[in-house]
């Protein structure tokens, strides 16, 4: 397998202007002669279906929702970066490029997070177009608030609901695809394997969720936009569906996995309440805009009503060790610093894993109804889920299972190592290193699936001669029993346990070792239990009902399958780097003060790891990670 | 908390369905009403039975994956609230809880409390959109949006897309869903050129897919995890008949090149 990262020569900033002339162009009339598979319908995968039907192509759009809008997207509260400098407080492209790189701890692309910037602010005018509402000012321009890892206010948000107005845009747009017949779309349609004939991505077998049919879709080019993989962990932020599967099968297929150690813990999630939770609820980064997180100075301390500790008790432990960024640190270093004070014992709340974030002093300076107007939704939902009142006690919060940096390696393009195998948004590695930095990922998915894959794709088609592929090459044949042997097989176990037991149990042992902090003797812990549950899942799940049939159980027991396979790798990539960076931890490398020590000697290269067959080890493959413009330094918010 | 249920179980669509009685025992009021068919179901598998199928995903009632009638009310007692946003605080203890899915009959049961919404996803591609094809946009900042406007916009751009609105209302009307996002698109300047053509096709399409009329009995506001008002389709009401009195037909002509 090679790497070739296809980053184009030339300065920094003229990369992607001097890349988007040199690419092969479609003729406009031989596009619709093209039939391009979309895979997954959130902001990724629906801005790149309704883009790549405006320009001609015939796109065949999948989700395993039941409508396009339901997308993980949806759930991302807070906001979308962009370098307009609305604020006339210093910002540029450079300057979003510069804070996204070492917001990765730098572990990410220089030419991709420039393309990303320069992208950043066609976003905003593109959305803003299809009637997404932002937050505005009285004067009728747009709004901006603060978020982690940046000293300006760049931050476009449609209250804490941005992820949703962007995702309707993007629906939006792909219905009208849909309306004038460029785009066909199959919800309730999950993709369970990838097309390979000779050594091209020609096609997709998914299995229909309502009747339980097993089909072959080909087309001329695959494009998968599918998510992360946070629900390896079980509870994470993730919507309940979220899933590895269209990525981990393509892995399987012959496509590099890269980095997939490079996780994101959320420091601002709602603590776990007890054994029955499904699910962990995140809280917007933006409230650490106006809330301030704290913890009592002593344990003792730790039963009283946070009322009742006087402000010389309480240890505000951001803003005295990160002053100059405080309470806005990034997450991974916000993550950490609260894991360390509920291991020095002064946690609040059930278990003591819990910290406080506390809007009083905001309520006394802003009053109550400015709060609301900010952050109103944000705090019902906290009432909701924990029957408390913030507007009269902090919140309790914990960090949780957020994002995945690590996915699908791409080159430039956004190829995988399979050509025609095209990765977009959160399911590729691509921009965010080893921390992804707030309001980064619906930039990123948008400018993917806008403005990058429609044009990548064309100098795919242009560049290369396809033959026809017909369904009954052996290939696709094999691909397709091969997908039915598996959902059979899985039908045939009828064991014991329960799939959401077995999930849970995986969880456990990721969180416990390849968690915020992660070192050697537990990760190696780690591989020892993995391949023992994994045989047990193989051995004892019992999945009831028919493949014929919506059968949830079935679903959830295929994505299972495929989360103890790449829980596997994730270890396996996590002991490998022995450093520690953004958002993976090694306890064995820090600094005296305890923050990440990273390694660039040794570790300033992707990690690509390619399949190395059934109960093979994988295969690492290393791309170098150039820098030409950014000195490398040890990141300090402090 | 201990708990009678009364649950639809329909195994087909064409299948006839039923109420099953399931004891659900050892609740805790601090579950969500999904977590706690999630421990129902977990019972269930582990005596060999089929579990009770929902939609589900988020789990944070922003998605609209989840619902289901709870005692006869579309998302159960607690106003402004999906089901996935419930909690079991809100029930008391030896409660017996009724649960059936969305009834309407443009969204036929696919199999116990799963239907089929893809008919809101029609009315959308009939006209619920701007037509701004990707590249094409102006300067975000050239068009400013009064902050009035913006607010009311993004109050009705809130829905879900749950379909609380059409199981609550007796005639099974979508008028909730589709005027709130006629009234989302026609309160912004960007949505103005195509105004009266979205409304004219939008309604058209909730007639065709079998939707009943609104005759305001205001159930849908009430049933609304995200409190939209029917002030909404007085909006559209009046798009609807301004479109209808200025309709004209379409021409296609050609170009000049």
């Amino acid at each position: 397998m090679e790497l070739r990262s296809r980053i184009p020569s030339g300065p920094l900033e003229r990369k992607w202007e001097k890349h988007r002339f040199e690419m092969k162009l479609v003729n406009p009339a031989n596009k619709r002669k093209y039939t391009v598979i979309v895979v997954g319908s959130g902001l990724a995968g629906a801005s790149a279906a309704a883009s790549m039907s405006e320009l001609g192509y015939n796109v065949k759009c999948f989700c395993f929702q039941d409508s396009p809008r339901r997308a993980h997207s949806i759930a991302a509260q807070g906001g979308i970066n962009a370098a307009k400098n609305y604020q006339n407080d210093g910002d540029s492209v450079y300057r979003l490029f510069y804070d996204t790189i070492k917001g990765g701890d730098f572990r990410s692309r220089e030419a991709n997070v420039h393309r990303l910037a320069e992208i950043s602010v066609n976003i905003i005018d593109q959305c803003v177009a299809q009637g997404v509402p932002f937050a505005r000012e009285y004067g009728g321009l747009l709004a901006n608030r603060s978020f982690g890892g940046a000293q300006v206010s760049r931050t476009f948000y449609a209250r804490g609901q941005t992820g949703q107005q962007l995702l309707l845009g993007a629906y939006q747009a792909l219905e009208k695809e849909v309306s004038r017949g460029g785009v066909t779309m199959f919800p309730r349609t999950e993709m369970l394997d990838l097309v390979v004939v000779n050594g091209r991505a020609r096609g997709i077998v998914t299995r229909n969720m309502v009747t339980g049919a097993i089909e072959t879709h080909l087309a001329d080019a695959v494009v998968l936009g599918t998510g992360g993989y946070a629900n390896v962990f079980f509870l994470s932020t993730n919507a309940k569906g979220s899933n590895v599967t269209a990525i981990w099968r393509a892995h399987k297929r012959g496509a590099a996995f890269a980095n997939p150690c490079f996780t994101q813990i959320h420091p601002t999630c709602i603590p776990v309440a007890g054994e029955h939770q499904s699910k962990l609820t995140l809280m917007s980064e933006s409230l650490r805009n106006d809330g301030r997180v704290w913890v009592p100075k002593r344990r003792e301390d730790c039963d009283k009503r946070p009322r009742e500790i006087p402000e010389q008790d309480r240890d505000y432990y951001l803003e005295r060790k990160y002053p100059s960024f405080g309470n806005l640190s990034p997450r991974d270093i916000a993550s950490r610093a609260a894991k360390e004070v509920c291991d020095e014992g002064r946690g609040v709340g059930p278990g003591g894993r819990g910290v406080y974030l506390d809007f009083s002093d905001a309520i006394k300076r802003l009053g109550v109804e400015r709060i609301a107007e900010r952050y109103g939704n944000l705090f019902e939902m906290y009432q909701r889920i924990t029957d408390e009142n913030p507007y009269e006690v902090p919140m309790r919060i914990y960090p949780a299972a957020h994002y995945t940096m690590g996915g699908l390696w791409v080159d430039y393009n956004l190829m995988s190592t399979i050509p025609g195998l095209h990765v977009i948004g959160e399911a590729n590695f691509s921009d965010h290193g080893a921390n992804r930095l707030g309001a980064s990922a619906l930039m990123q998915g948008l400018a993917d699936g806008y403005f990058v894959v429609p044009l990548t794709i064309g100098d795919y088609f242009g560049s290369n001669k396809l033959e026809a592929v017909s369904a009954d090459d052996p290939a696709v044949r094999q691909t397709e029993q091969e997908v039915r042997a598996r959902t059979e097989r899985l039908l045939a176990v009828n064991g014991e346990r329960t799939v959401s037991s077995i999930h849970r149990e995986l969880g456990k042992i990721m969180w416990e070792y390849c968690g915020m902090a992660r070192d050697e003797s537990g990760l190696k812990q780690a591989l020892e239990l993995i391949p023992k549950l994994r045989d047990e899942f193989w051995h004892d799940v019992r999945i009831p009902g028919t493949g014929e049939e919506l059968n949830q159980s079935l679903e959830h027991a295929g994505r299972v399958a495929d989360f103890l396979e790449l829980s596997e790798l994730m270890c396996i990539d996590a002991l490998h780097r022995e450093e520690s960076s953004g958002g993976h931890f090694r306890v064995e490398h820090q600094t005296p003060d305890g923050e990440a020590l990273r390694h660039d000697d040794r570790y300033a290269y992707v990690a690509a790891w390619e399949y190395g067959g059934d109960g093979e080890p994988p295969v690492l493959h290393k791309e170098p990670l150039v820098f030409e413009n950014v000195a490398l330094s040890q990141r300090s918010y402090k | 908390m201990n708990l009678t249920l009364y649950v639809w179980r329909q195994p087909g669509p064409a299948a006839a369905g039923k109420l099953e009685r399931y004891e659900a025992r050892d609740i805790s009021p601090d579950m969500s009403f999904l977590e706690m068919l999630d421990v129902v179901n977990e019972g269930l598998v582990e005596s060999g039975q089929v579990p009770i199928a929902f939609d589900h995903d988020c789990r944070e009632g922003i998605c609209g994956s989840c619902g289901m009638m709870i005692n006869g009310v579309a998302h159960g007692p607690m106003k402004g609230t999906a089901t996935c946003q419930l909690h079991m605080r809100s029930f008391t203890d030896g409660a017996t809880i009724h649960i059936e899915p969305w009834r309407a009959r443009a969204f036929p049961v696919i199999k116990d409390l799963v239907v089929n919404r893809s008919a809101l996803d029609r009315i959308i591609a009939a006209g619920g959109f701007i037509t701004a094809p990707t590249g094409s946009a102006q300067d975000a900042n050239n068009i400013p949006v009064p902050k009035q406007a913006a607010d009311d916009a993004m109050d009705a751009a809130a829905c879900i897309g749950c379909g609380a609105c059409v199981a609550a209302c007796p005639n099974g009307s979508a008028s909730l869903f589709t005027a709130a996002k006629i009234s989302h698109l026609g309160l912004l300047p960007q949505g103005q050129p195509e105004r009266y053509r979205r409304a004219a096709r939008m309604v058209a399409q909730m007639d065709a897919e079998g939707f009943g009329h609104c005759t305001l009995f205001g159930e849908c506001q009430e049933a609304c995890p995200k409190e939209i008002s029917i002030d909404t389709i007085a909006r559209m009401n009046r798009d609807y008949v301004v479109a209808s009195l200025t309709a004209r037909e379409e021409k296609v002509l050609g170009g000049v090149g």
